[in-house]
């Protein structure tokens, strides 16, 4: 069952780099990963590349392989041939570091924005009573391990750079509507927060990221419309328009 | 490359995983500036691997359940070798530490009242572990961070800013790794140096506290479910900085890792499959755990597989099934199976839930399995059987520690909890025990430095400049070698000596052959070389993880050499029994000064448990663990579950 596979592996930094060619034994059962730390052990000492559990639990080693975004610890050396050649590229949408390595800090600077979750008031800890078939649509979105594979994927960022800024993607989109189905929380508004802070309405549902997610998480029909529907109910629905007026709100 | 960037903090957390992470919690909440350094990015710990979930007597499922049973529990897994205290302790605050998460935003799986619910576990008498699906770790971890970054969004808002967060007061430092505590001239902690892996940048932090909550020490072994970080960086820190480890020799092997194919040989296969109803046979289609039910557990198992199997629903009047022994029990039997020839055609034993519960069943409790070994080894759990065998899983020792406050021995300043830390566990882990002893002592250890923090007032010790010089000096040297010993290379090595000779059935003449390779090993290590710059270089992270990985290695192999018993996690072929005047002491490792790097062990006796928690034993029970001497002092009305 062994065999040398032929990989090309971007190697470079900010700067530049390009796809080096390496010649690697593939054992039975192996995974991109195993293939990229064995030329890690063997060709190249210093090629950088994140990983930790290597089980699929973790979402460090997401990277493009033959163009597509995956993670390498979940991705099997017999979904290919033994004469194609295997393209490993670092994920386009984060600057490179170095190697596979790509800057991902643009997650962590969206996390930071949103209000966090915000516990009810009067309830002691001990004393939270919610039912399985409520809890359980945030937990469909609490599955999420942090790959970023969603972020890469989505199109308003991935070649938009500019868009980044306003854009939050879909990895937080999930985040607000978490938060929003969780029968306890008592924080802000999160339909509205997705509106004005993360930028919900610039995504027009191509459903890339419900694609690539590693854990299936329906991330488009589960999150992302759902709360593109209630900030469309609430704006523009005439009840909630005149009580806006009577409020005096805006 | 910049000169050296100096960060200072009232508290340096080292490691991001639960215990960290609450720690950090702890002493942010005191008040205190916090950094948190992870050679991850944040987010990624070792904690996420967790599955089963967290030990804690609610009594949700069961309300016969309370802090003395699982105080009981807790003391039957280790063997009696636990630190009673820190037992207590755990058995005691598990519960809030759990309930505290949710207000942090947890979401756990429900009881039918609306309640956390509950699972069964080995070694654990009725259902306690709160958990979510297969995934509770992971749950865990975003849990924290989130609090985390919540906290750092209440001192922005503290500070005026309107949205995002602050990291004036509470920072991570992801991807950064810390090589050398540092400690002023009377051994107090002054602070500590590392590097940034992005860039190769050195860094020292002044901190007049740290907490090492590094995990554990699994990559020493050739086959684990431990990821890269687990190198055992805390335990030789501390080691190095003058502190000590005990119970090193005392190692657990998961009973259920996956054994095919080769490339995922020991990934994690939750308990949950046991506790959830899922049976181990051999190839003769037996479930070979009732015969290997030890004497100390007789009584608590079933005695038939009918029986084992009424308890799943009517647990009040059956005994539970051995398939839910203590992990050390079960891994034995395992590796006993396969010895005789009995073994599944990879080497394990058959793990079967599919003949045994419903696939929405399964898929229900166990999604991340089902998706695990469809993905990775074309198994379909719901319709064909596991294969699975022991895998390196978890080290019950660690850094010697004040149970209260988890100060480590010997180094003001210094504190640990959760894997890195020794004591709580004993000679052997129960499974759902981990996360509850990181919530617990994570908030300890951070209170504990905050406390001690307060105490000093101003008085601050000061950085050495001549050990930042040092320090720098044995970070850099593997990048100034042209030509030497291949990192990886040698890490094999040491994986296949750890397996081979110190692995789960141990002899003397293994661990002696061992010895000398780690010697050998580590004279080779002097001679690292690490081709490429310091950018984002793993060749160069491993060889200064190396470092720590052979002297916890050496830790490990002494220990079990000198313990010529069988208990636990360290089992000796040449010494198969249990020997109560052994669990009347601890194993205690230090570097003495000017020992050239070799690893000193003493014997340290256990202090003997308080009265009112030994009371919570039969003295039959007792028999079976204490010393004559220790027992004649007892009453025979003496106590037990009444």
């Amino acid at each position: 069952m062994t065999y040398d596979a032929h990989f090309r592996v971007w190697r470079g930094d900010a700067d530049g780099g390009d796809l080096q060619d390496f010649t690697v034994e593939v054992n039975e059962g192996e995974v991109v990963l195993d293939i990229i730390h064995r030329l890690q052990a063997t060709q190249a000492n210093d090629l950088a590349v994140r990983w930790n559990c290597k089980a699929g639990k973790c979402g460090s080693c997401s990277a493009e392989i033959n163009g597509r975004p995956r993670l390498m610890c979940m991705t099997r050396m017999s979904n290919f041939t033994e004469d194609e050649t295997v393209t490993v590229t670092p994920m386009r949408t984060f600057p490179v570091m170095k190697d596979l390595v790509t800057d991902v800090s643009f997650n962590y600077v969206k996390a930071e924005q949103i209000p966090a979750f915000a516990p009810p008031e009067g309830v002691a800890p001990g004393e939270y009573r919610m039912a399985q078939v409520d809890v359980q649509r945030s937990q469909e979105f609490r599955k999420c391990i942090e790959c970023f594979m969603c972020q890469n994927v989505c199109h308003v960022i991935r070649d938009h750079e500019e868009n980044k800024e306003a854009f939050a993607g879909p990895r937080f989109f999930i985040r607000a509507a978490e938060l929003d189905m969780h029968p306890l929380d008592a924080g802000t508004d999160r339909a509205e927060f997705a509106r004005d802070a993360q930028g919900v309405g610039m995504c027009n549902i191509t459903k890339c990221c419900t694609e690539v997610c590693p854990e299936h998480i329906k991330i488009t029909d589960n999150a992302i419309i759902p709360m593109k529907e209630r900030v469309v109910d609430r704006r523009y629905d005439p009840l909630t328009i005149l009580a806006r007026k009577v409020r005096g709100k805006k | 490359m910049p000169e050296i960037e100096t960060h200072s903090y009232d508290v340096l957390v080292i490691g991001a995983g639960g215990a960290g992470l609450r720690a950090a919690i702890a002493a942010r909440q005191e008040g205190l500036s916090v950094g948190i350094v992870c050679k991850s990015l944040f987010g990624k710990a070792h904690t996420v691997m967790a599955e089963g979930g967290a030990a804690a007597s609610m009594g949700n499922v069961n309300p016969h359940d309370n802090w003395m049973v699982h105080f009981r529990d807790t003391m039957r897994g280790g063997k009696f070798l636990n630190s009673w205290r820190m037992a207590e302790l755990h058995a005691k605050e598990a519960p809030d530490r759990v309930w505290e998460l949710e207000t942090y935003g947890a979401l756990f799986d429900r009881t039918p009242e609306g309640k956390i619910s509950q699972r069964n576990f080995g070694g654990h008498e009725y259902p306690r572990l709160a958990h979510v699906g297969d995934r509770t770790g992971l749950e865990l971890i975003r849990t924290m961070q989130q609090k985390i970054v919540s906290l750092q969004q209440d001192d922005a808002r503290a500070a005026g800013q309107q949205t995002g967060a602050s990291h004036d007061k509470l920072r991570v430092f992801a991807e950064t790794t810390i090589t050398e505590l540092l400690r002023d001239e009377s051994g107090a902690v002054a602070g500590a140096f590392g590097y940034r892996r992005e860039d190769g940048g050195l860094l020292v932090f002044r901190a007049p506290a740290v907490i090492i909550a590094t995990g554990g020490i699994g990559k020493s072994f050739k086959v684990t479910s431990n990821s890269w970080e687990y190198t055992g960086d805390g335990h030789a820190l501390a080691l190095r900085a003058g502190s000590s480890l005990i119970n090193m020799e005392f190692v657990q092997f998961h009973p259920t890792g996956m054994v095919w194919p080769p490339s995922v040989k020991g990934i994690l296969v939750t308990e949950s499959v046991r506790g959830d109803g899922g049976v181990l046979r051999n190839s003769e289609g037996k479930r070979f755990m009732f015969d290997y039910v030890p004497d100390v557990f007789r009584d608590q198992y079933a005695k038939t597989e009918d029986e084992g199997d009424r308890w799943y629903t009517d647990p009040d009047n059956n005994k539970r099934p051995p398939e839910l022994l203590p992990r050390d029990e079960v891994a034995r039997a395992i590796n006993s199976e396969v010895k005789a020839g009995r073994g599944s055609p990879h080497g394990g034993v058959f793990l079967d839930i599919a003949s045994r519960r419903s696939k929405e069943f399964i898929l229900r409790r166990l999604p991340s399995m089902h998706h695990q070994f469809m993905e990775l080894a074309d198994v379909d759990i719901t319709r064909e059987p596991m294969e699975v065998g022991p895998t390196c899983h978890y080290v019950m020792g660690g850094i010697e520690v004040d149970p209260d406050t988890g100060a480590a021995a010997r180094v003001p300043g210094l504190f640990a909890a959760g894997e890195s830390s020794g004591g709580m566990h004993g000679s052997n882990r129960l499974g759902g025990n981990s996360l509850s002893d990181l919530l617990v002592f994570g908030r300890r250890a951070g209170l504990g430095a905050a406390e001690y923090v307060k105490g000093l007032g101003g008085n601050r010790p000061a950085v050495p400049e001549a050990q930042v010089a040092a320090a720098e000096q044995v970070a850099l040297a593997p990048l100034q070698r042209t030509e030497g010993e291949n990192p990886y290379a040698l890490h094999a090595e040491l994986q296949q000596t750890m397996n081979d000779l110190v692995g789960i059935i141990r002899n003397a003449d293994e661990m002696q052959q061992a010895l000398d390779r780690l010697d050998t090993l580590k004279g080779r290590a002097q001679h690292l070389a690490a081709a490429g710059d310091r950018r984002f270089n793993p060749g160069w992270h491993l060889a200064l993880d190396l470092r720590n990985m052979l002297a916890v290695s050496e830790c490990v192999a002494r220990a079990a050499l000198l313990r010529q018993e069988s208990r636990g996690g360290h089992t000796r072929d040449d010494f198969p029994a249990m020997r109560a005047e052994w669990r009347a002491k601890n194993l205690v490792c230090t570097y003495p000064e000017g020992g050239g790097g070799h690893v000193e062990i003493v014997e340290q006796p256990m202090v003997p448990m308080r009265e009112d928690l030994l009371a919570l034993f039969e003295k039959k029970e007792l028999a079976k663990y204490l010393t004559d001497a220790e027992l004649a002092t007892i009453p025979e009305t003496h106590g037990g579950d009444k």
